[in-house]
């Protein structure tokens, strides 16, 4: 099997790897590049665990191929909080209890920072369908809608 | 497998016509990435058609009528305003095809090529009157959109041939579209049965239309007689009875995990209804 | 405080502090199964039947291992043979013997140095099958003539001239039935079904086994029970289980799925193989959808006689339940739990446990218990609009109260029924009217809570500060719930107490997180610990103060002088004791190692609205409301998530969710896609009211609030449904299609 070289920017670090051209963004996220925080609940673009971002675009890492990377920008959960301090994403849910098992957050911060980005007056509705692709099994996602209209209100106030 | 990036479409074909095994071609990569995960298909040689020029515009001709490229997302198609305006029927039809995430990625060219009959934007563009073209090793042909499916996960295109833009008509005066489908969830789910409905009017009459189905058959339908039922009408209560008696008439769905073909006839009837209604007042120019 | 007097009033049980892990959580660094890699570590994949039921003729793996970086491949042969019981059960499991016994069945496992090739490896293993005849659904696996899946599996419980699939046979209750029926005004008796679901957890199995030559060996795991993935481990691979050391990974949810090992054995059997390398096995959904364990289906006849004012006479439930190709699905559970909330003189159960050609079933939140009230709730909703009855008086009118004998046997001690009835009468959902189409369903259920095996061990470091060891896993906030109980015990602040989970070398035998017992059982083990430490520090006091240990006691994070006749002696605080503990006796710890006495059994009850689309058979969910009994919230947040997502996955069992297996036996949607688990926006805000009866079993009056949430939605949906449409659904899931007909049939009347 020939590798390719890849030659991409992940959370402002330029990176490069090789890659099966098979394996997907995420397993090169995974067990190349150490960022274990994005997660593979399905495989098949269904749960939104591996969400990142690419070139500022929402997109699920498992559909996405390695090579495909070259040359572009990717964001994912590690990125989200550089510092000591979080994004209010990350706070917010923290203070309203929005996770349970854990393993769906990295997606569901990721998917609703692009919201946020897009939309920063969200209503609970928006907060729902833009989400409808994260699943969670744990919450009944009551307190992840309510951390992220919390987390938006906050966002707003400080703008 | 080997993975290409051509430059151009005449070499994306090229690789493709040479390939000596399976080929895919790899736009949002949402269906072919996940056949490769579940194992249903390996390629041999892998084609992202992404580093052609152009792959990601949408732009306008002179007559108005539009051409999307091949890597345009559901979420770009979604931001395009003026395109929104002239087909939201299209639009809000790709719009419903997986997540947010998938949105990011996923195409109107792809989704058209894996050959689903429960694609959603399919109808859409059928009813639009949507052509593709398509580069192959003889040069390039328009098709119309509704001659490319041929059954579940076949198309009509021969080896060597890709689709190398989508086609879509000036929209012109007083007309509408639409796109509803029927799903158990509100999101994730693949149509049960999808309704897209494209009319024109001449004052409050119907003087044009077409209307297509999915998930009701082999292959999205384009269904004559359901448009048949709207022209000349005023959209009245007797234009939705035909309409959706028209749409159950050409119905001729199976039983499978997502319905029983009881279920889907009768759905297919309540979509167009419902879908001519939202096609109509879009077409009067009132806000849906 | 004297052990069986619960107290009021607290300064940090019942707050909603921060939970400890969650930084990690939301940052990404918490590491999941998956997130494991060692040194010189391969990776596994599993070759799996493609048939319902068929024989194993011959395994041919040389093409596998004749690819370059394929280091082992394992079947049946490698593991050992003479197995009995569940040991057998689950070895065959893990992997098939002579049979494939299910779609999905695992019969070979491959380690290579990448996770591809183990893949690409995994096809190339060649099965020559014998297909066999199947079934997959329970009642046609109870017909005489169904195919057999083993032959001579049924327990001495079943008696002759049973069908062969039965294995094991449940009969219980008490009272004259039929005397009770007679006196009935209205006797009804229906039957319902209810389809498989799987827990659905996020995060697939994932685990790195390590095994040398030596029988020495380690594993990272994601489950809820690192100790009995040890002993099933080792039994399965005949090792001593002390030599394996187990260590919990953080989990994505378990739900009862995690609390058995699937493919983990194998990860150690190809480790052995492959020279003691550590073998990364992780689940795609697929595998974890047709190849874990789903719950039950199940086939239930019930019977309730009424009086006109809705007292309840008597009540019988015959209940069918398939667990898979194996013993061990939940029905009894199913008829214990079915009348539980209510006072009956004569009650009769019958159970039928059936196999058929469809995977193990593992727990899913209190199993069986939501099948159960589906049918028994359903039947008392129906009965109680034909009388004219509200569903909440009809209720309080039979609900079992403190000394009550249960349906089930056992008298009850203090429950909080009543109380949690007469919450959902006052809520203010409870009186929202109602528009065209829109229906209120009300349904009761109920789970035991258990104790089981727990051993915890605490330790006060040098500044004062506390670390708890628990074996518990942490799956919705526990660490946070059991800080908050030690920290009130010790009198510290929250923030200096540390609870870790720890691997299974560091305490003695725990019991998994599951039967909603960690905030009760480790929670009081860590309570008893943390006291012992504490005597122990006024013990160090009394020493320096030279007076007798007796006459200290501990109140607020220091020693003191018990009353004015012990002396006069400024508190001594816990960082004084810590800080000078090497000169006072050395180091200052606690353990508590035992089974927890007095689990407070919980109630609760749900009142769901929905809208049904009349044209396409679509249910919305417009206000949900969950109210329970939690006996007390230590952590109210994480009560109320537990509340909200036991409620989403009843409603997402009652709508779309369920295991559809075609004519070949073989699963049809066996991903995420078509196996339909409720998304964002199916769903509304879950209310929910925390009911407090405090449990005087424990320290706290923790009852345990994991599973109860699961048992009212089944029934709430569906007699919301039935409000709405005027037509009841028998059977779940009420999808779309089924609801449609059932409205369409109605019309056709």
């Amino acid at each position: 099997m020939t590798t390719i070289r890849v030659t991409t920017e992940v959370n402002g670090d330029r990176v490069e790897f090789l890659a099966d051209p098979r394996e997907t963004l995420l397993d090169v996220l995974r067990d190349k590049l150490g960022l274990t925080g994005s997660k593979e609940g399905c495989g098949t673009g269904d749960c939104g665990a591996c969400s990142v971002l690419l070139d500022g675009r929402l997109v699920s890492s498992c559909l996405v191929l390695g090579v495909e990377a070259e040359g572009r920008k990717v964001e994912t959960i590690e990125g989200m909080a550089p510092g000591e301090e979080l994004h209010p994403l990350q706070r917010k849910f923290l203070e309203h209890a929005a996770l349970q098992c854990g393993f769906c957050t990295p997606g569901f911060l990721v998917a609703s920072k692009a919201l946020l980005e897009r939309n920063p007056d969200p209503t609970e509705e928006e907060v729902r369908y833009w989400l409808a692709g994260n699943l969670c099994r744990c919450t009944g996602y009551d307190k992840i809608v309510r951390a992220v209209l919390d987390a938006a209100a906050e966002m707003r106030g400080a703008g | 497998m080997r993975y290409h990036t051509p430059q151009t479409f005449e070499e994306a074909a090229r690789i493709a016509a040479t390939g000596s095994g399976t080929t895919r071609f790899l736009a949002g990569g949402t269906d072919v990435l996940v056949q490769m995960r579940t194992g249903l298909v390996t390629p041999d040689d892998l084609i992202d058609l992404k580093h052609i020029p152009g792959a990601y515009d949408i732009t306008q001709a002179p007559d108005g009528g539009w051409q999307i490229g091949v890597a345009v997302s559901g979420a770009a198609l979604g931001e395009h305003p003026e395109l929104g305006r002239a087909w939201p029927g299209v639009v809000e039809a790709m719009e419903l095809v997986g997540s947010t995430q998938v949105q990011g990625r996923a195409t109107l060219t792809g989704n058209l090529c894996n050959g689903s009959p429960a694609a959603d934007s399919v109808p859409a563009l059928v009813a639009a009157g949507a052509v593709v073209r398509v580069t192959g090793p003889d040069g390039t042909r328009e098709v119309p959109v509704e001659e490319i499916p041929e059954g579940p996960g076949k198309t009509a295109l021969v080896p060597g041939e890709v689709v190398s833009a989508l086609l879509l008509p000036p929209r012109g005066a007083a007309g509408g579209d639409a796109y509803q489908r029927f799903i158990p969830r509100t999101e994730m789910d693949i149509a049960v049965v999808g309704c897209a409905v494209n009319l024109t009017l001449d004052g409050d009459v119907i003087r044009a239309a077409r209307v297509a189905l999915g998930a009701v058959a082999p292959t999205v339908l384009l269904v004559p007689d359901a448009a048949a039922a709207l022209v000349g009408s005023h959209w009245d209560d007797g234009a939705r009875a035909r309409i959706e008696a028209a749409a159950r008439a050409a119905a001729r769905p199976i039983t499978d995990k997502r319905g029983t073909a009881e279920f889907r006839t009768h759905v297919a009837g309540v979509l167009a209804g419902r879908v001519a209604d939202i096609a109509y007042r879009r077409a009067k120019g009132e806000q849906t | 405080m004297a052990k069986d007097d619960v107290k009021q009033a607290y300064k940090l049980v019942g707050t909603r502090v921060l939970r400890p892990d969650g930084l990690d959580k939301v940052t990404g660094r918490a590491r999941y199964g998956a997130d494991f890699a060692m040194p010189g570590m391969l990776y596994g994949a599993v070759a799996r039947s493609p048939h319902a039921h068929a024989r194993i003729v011959s395994i041919d793996a040389s093409k596998a291992l004749a690819l370059d970086g394929v280091k082992a491949v394992v079947t049946r042969a490698d593991l050992p043979e003479g197995l009995t019981g569940e040991d057998w059960n689950l070895q065959e499991n893990a992997m098939a013997g002579e049979v494939a016994l299910y779609d999905g069945h695992a019969v070979a496992a491959v380690a290579a140095t990448s996770a591809l090739l183990a893949k690409d490896a995994a096809r190339l293993i060649e099965v020559d099958y014998e297909v066999l005849p199947h079934v997959t659904d329970v009642d046609e696996a109870m017909k005489p003539d169904a195919p057999v899946i083993r032959p001579g599996a049924a327990d001495h419980t079943v008696p002759d001239g049973m069908p062969p699939n039965v294995v094991k046979y449940f009969e219980f209750g008490r009272g004259d039935v039929e005397a009770g029926f007679a006196q009935a005004d209205l006797v009804r008796e229906r039957t319902y079904r209810t389809e498989a679901t799987h827990q659905g957890y996020i995060e697939p199995q994932a685990c790195v086994g390590q095994l040398g030559s030596d029988g020495k060996g380690e594993m990272w795991v994601t489950t809820q029970g690192q100790w009995y993935v040890r002993k099933m481990c080792a039994d399965l691979l005949g090792l001593g289980v002390a030599q394996l050391r187990v260590t919990p990974s953080e989990i994505g949810g378990g739900f009862g799925g995690k609390t058995t090992v699937f493919m983990e054995p194998l990860s150690l059997a190809l480790s052995r193989k492959a020279g003691g390398r550590p073998v990364k096995l992780v689940m795609d959904r697929a595998e974890v959808l047709r190849a874990t364990g789903p719950t039950a289906s199940a086939s239930m006849d019930v019977k309730i006689g009424m009086k006109a004012d809705g007292t309840m006479t008597a009540a019988r439930a015959e209940f069918r339940m398939q667990g898979g190709a194996f013993p061990g699905s939940p029905v009894n559970e199913a008829l214990e739990c079915a009348f539980a909330p209510y006072k009956l003189a004569a009650v009769e159960h019958i159970g039928y446990d059936v196999l058929a050609n469809r995977p193990k079933a593992a727990a899913y939140r209190a199993p069986g218990a939501p099948m159960g009230a589906f049918a028994a709730e359903s039947l008392i909703d129906e009965m109680a609009r034909e009388l004219g009855l509200d569903p909440i008086e009809l209720r309080l009118l039979n609900v079992v109260e403190e000394g009550d004998r249960s349906s089930y046997g056992p008298k009850f001690k203090r429950i909080g029924l009543r109380e949690v009835l007469e919450a959902t009468k006052v809520h203010p959902n409870f009186s929202v009217p109602l528009g065209p189409n829109q229906g209120r369903g009300v349904a009761t259920g109920f789970w035991f809570n258990y104790n089981g095996d727990t051993s915890v061990s605490m330790a006060i470091a040098e500044d004062g500060t506390a670390q708890v060891a628990v074996g518990t896993p942490d799956i919705g906030g526990g660490r946070a719930s059991i800080g908050l109980m030690v920290a009130e015990t010790l009198g510290v602040p929250y923030e200096a107490v540390r609870i870790n989970v720890v691997e299974t070398g560091a305490l003695g035998i725990n019991e998994p997180t599951h039967g909603s017992r960690a905030t009760f059982a480790t929670g009081k083990a860590a309570v008893l610990a943390t006291e012992q430490a504490t005597r122990e520090m006024c013990r160090r006091a009394a020493a320096d103060w030279g007076i007798d240990p007796d006459a200290v006691e501990w109140v607020e994070g220091a020693a003191q002088p018990a009353g004015p006749n012990a002396g006069k002696f400024p508190p001594m605080s816990i960082a004084e004791i810590a800080g000078n503990m090497s000169n006072t006796g050395g180091p200052i710890a606690g353990h508590w190692e035992g089974v927890p006495r007095g689990v407070g059994a919980s109630f609760g009850t749900h009142v769901a609205d929905v809208e049904v689309d009349p044209e396409t058979g679509r249910v919305t969910v417009l206000r949900y409301l969950v109210v329970q009994d939690a006996g007390r919230a230590i952590q109210p947040d994480y009560v109320e998530g537990q509340y909200q997502g036991g409620a989403v996955q009843g409603i997402g069992w009652a709508l779309n969710e369920g295991y559809v297996y075609g004519a070949d036996g073989r699963l049809q949607n066996a991903g995420f896609l078509d196996y339909r688990i409720p998304v964002a926006s199916d769903l509304p805000m879950i209310d929910t009211v925390i009911v407090e009866v405090p449990n005087p079993g424990h320290p706290f009056g923790v009852r345990g609030v994991g599973e109860t949430g699961i048992t009212p939605p089944l029934p709430a949906i569906a007699n919301a449904v039935a409000a709405a449409t005027g037509v009841r659904l028998a059977d779940l899931p009420m999808n779309p299609p089924r609801v449609l007909a059932a409205i369409r049939s109605r019309m056709d009347d």
